[in-house]
């Protein structure tokens, strides 16, 4: 009976039952999360005609239609003229023939992912530079209204970006930034770097000034003790920052829809756009869309440690 | 090697006054201690002599040199912090050679320096371990080779033993100063902690409220104190207090406490207060039945070596350090005779020293 009271209040180690719910709990979030990537990257694969099968098919031929479809423009043809063309040269050839098509150049999928990554890379590199530079100064030095400067900076958050859409439309036409890859970085930095210098002045604060004064008494300048000594320890702060910033950038919808069409659009307005025959092409906007979310991914992957140890950052004192 | 001269130290931390009026010298090798409750300015002091605070006012001087306003990096000091202050993203090694690498000493030489170092404090083989395992002993080790490597021309050392565990804390204090006496450096050493100050220093300089109340050697200090604050604070148990009647002659040899008549040593100075307090340490009050003092016994702690008397008197309670054989009742009535070499007597307006015998036979200290 003791042991039994003991185990149930025992906050080190959680009881078979309680692990077997906290476990049942995840996987049902990680399936209700992960159900809709599934199903885009399942859609990918289909024929147009699967794609908007109803009731939908789980199970189906794969065909890369979709991806062929991303990045190609096609047209129509008789197959009297099709038949003159002589043999499919390609497999992708191929495939297109099969709906009485023709290739006819490339794309402008790859000139918009091109400008997501600059734009999206671009803007992070920009916020978490001046993040952090602005969240040492923040931390370390007696800043005048510094209260206040730091309300300032997080209050520009408390509203959606979008309610300005309409002046920094108007502001990006007079300057002549609408449209172009330096406008839309400065714009998602703008966004950014109020998150960065808060996310980051957190972990400067939790790194002691001894480091520094440790530095600076053997010889170094301040300047060298912030690079060799403190910024190696805010590895993990900048790492998740870095990917919170990368994946506002990379995802946002509006201000892109608003601001670019042709030169410096991002792939988030265009890939809805893609249209097949009869409405949208819905294979090949679930191709675009599993494309778009490989560098995410990616990164994401890349910087697992860094960003656990960065999320959970002052829960636990090291 | 080098003496370090503080001159009228000031800093102030808005209205707060941390530090006011400190000076004092440090002579070239000397091991000099820095004692005082926490919040007393000694680290703050220390903080300036390194130049990672700037005074308020006063100059500081290495060497002769004025170097108030210099760079902490140009001073050539070396600092070790209390929490060790390693570089949590570098190995032992990187650690020590540090400040090397900062000076583009050639490599080969940055090697040898660090060996040499690590055999001092017989780290070699933690060497190329990162120091996020090392015990907290190991981590001291390696703060001290951090700032030995460098050959700066004095170490300063702010609470560098007040993480350790206790038993560690005995063997690092022996540690240290068997280090200062290889290496000879000008080192001044931060405390709160009375057993390290006064079995490791040459002087010990004692602060309170920012201010530096007595400098001078350990048995100065605790014999010889110069205000009530010093008495007090040092020694374990602390100096009993008592009332006494003022109104001294310079020249007296005998004070008032509670009707009785000590003998005590030659005033040199009068008093003119009309209350005065006399201090003495536990271990120079002798029981003794003829005793001019008489009081209950409170309480009796037997503490091995020897034991520790607690006695109510109509004077005061004073606690008396007795041999560990004579036998001791609780509610017995005893006579205490204080050594009268060692009455202290106070001032009790400035609680200051009066000037006596006390302070050696012909008015030299």
């Amino acid at each position: 009976m003791t042991a039994n009271t003991n185990k149930a209040f025992s906050v080190s180690e959680a009881s078979g039952r309680s692990k077997a719910i906290a476990g049942a709990l995840v996987i049902l979030y990680a399936l209700v999360t992960m159900i809709p990537l599934a199903w885009i990257f399942l859609t990918g694969f289909k024929s147009p005609p699967d794609s908007i099968a109803y009731p939908p098919k789980v199970v189906f031929t794969p065909s890369l239609e979709g991806y062929v479809n991303l990045f190609t423009t096609r047209s129509r043809q008789t197959p009297e003229y099709l038949e003159s063309l002589g043999p499919p040269r390609t497999w992708y050839d191929k495939l297109v023939r099969e709906r009485n098509m023709v290739i006819t150049g490339p794309s402008r999928y790859k000139d918009r992912y091109v400008n997501s990554l600059v734009i999206g890379f671009g803007s992070t590199f920009l916020a978490v530079f001046l993040g952090t530079l602005a969240a040492y100064g923040f931390s370390r030095f007696k800043v005048p209204l510094k209260d206040d400067l730091l309300f300032f900076i997080l209050s520009t958050r408390m509203m959606p970006p979008i309610a300005v859409a309409i002046p920094i439309y108007l502001m990006y036409r007079q300057l002549g930034l609408s449209d172009t890859w330096l406008g839309m970085i400065l714009l998602y930095t703008a966004v950014n770097v109020s998150l960065a210098v808060w996310l980051l002045k957190g972990f400067v604060d939790e790194i002691p000034r001894e480091y520094e004064e440790a530095a600076v008494i053997d010889g170094y300048s301040r300047f060298q003790a912030f690079i060799k000594v403190v910024l190696p320890q805010m590895r993990a702060g900048i790492a998740a920052t870095a990917i919170f910033c990368l994946i506002f950038a990379w995802n946002e919808y509006a201000f892109a829809l608003l601001l670019t069409s042709g030169t410096a659009q991002t792939a988030p307005p265009f890939i809805p756009q893609i249209i097949g025959e009869g409405g949208l092409d819905w294979p090949a906007v679930a191709a675009g869309t599993t494309l778009f979310l490989v560098p995410i991914v990616f990164f994401t992957v890349l910087l697992r440690n860094q960003l656990l140890r960065g999320i959970t950052f002052g829960a636990v004192r090291k | 090697m080098a003496e370090i001269t503080v001159q009228g130290l000031k800093k102030y931390f808005g209205d707060f006054a941390a530090v006011h009026d400190s000076s004092f010298r440090v002579h070239d090798g000397e091991f000099f201690v820095m004692l005082g409750p926490s919040g007393c300015g000694k680290t703050t002091t220390l903080r300036m002599i390194a130049g990672l605070e700037l005074p308020s006012e006063g100059r500081i001087l290495l060497d002769g040199e004025d170097v108030t306003w210099l760079r902490a990096a140009r001073r050539d000091i070396a600092f070790v912090f209390q929490l060790f202050a390693l570089y949590p993203h570098m190995n032992v090694r990187r650690n020590i050679s540090f400040p090397l690498r900062m000076e583009h000493v050639k490599r080969a030489e940055i090697r040898r320096r660090v060996d040499e170092v690590a055999d001092l404090l017989r780290i070699g083989h933690l060497l190329d371990k990162p120091v996020g395992g090392l015990s907290s002993g190991d981590r001291q080790r390696v703060a001290l080779g951090r700032a030995i490597i460098r050959r700066a021309k004095a170490f300063l050392f702010d609470e560098p033993l007040g993480a350790l565990d206790a038993e560690f804390r005995d063997l690092m204090r022996e540690e240290l100063r068997q280090l200062h006496d290889r290496i000879g450096a000008t080192s001044v050493y931060v405390t709160h902690d009375q057993i390290e100050a006064m079995s490791m220093a040459d002087r010990i300089c004692v602060m309170e409220r920012g201010k530096v109340l007595q400098v001078g050697t350990p048995m100065d200090i605790y014999n010889r104190p110069k205000t009530r604050f010093v008495a007090g604070f040092i020694g374990s148990p602390s100096m009993n207090f008592l009332p006494a009647g003022g109104g001294l002659p310079k020249g007296a040899e005998e004070i008032r406490v509670n009707g009785a008549r000590l003998k005590m040593p030659r005033l040199r100075e009068p008093l003119d207060a009309p209350e005065a307090e006399i201090g003495i340490r536990p271990e120079h009050i002798r029981l003794a039945q003829d005793g001019p003092l008489r009081g209950r016994v409170f309480a009796v702690e037997y503490t091995g070596a020897s034991q520790l008397v607690t006695v109510d008197t109509p004077a005061g309670r004073l606690k008396v350090r007795a041999g560990n054989t004579q036998r001791i009742d609780e509610d017995e009535t005893v006579g205490l005779t204080p050594d009268p070499r060692r009455i202290v007597v106070f001032d009790p307006r400035d609680e200051r020293a009066l000037d006596s015998g006390l302070f050696g036979e012909d008015g030299h200290e």
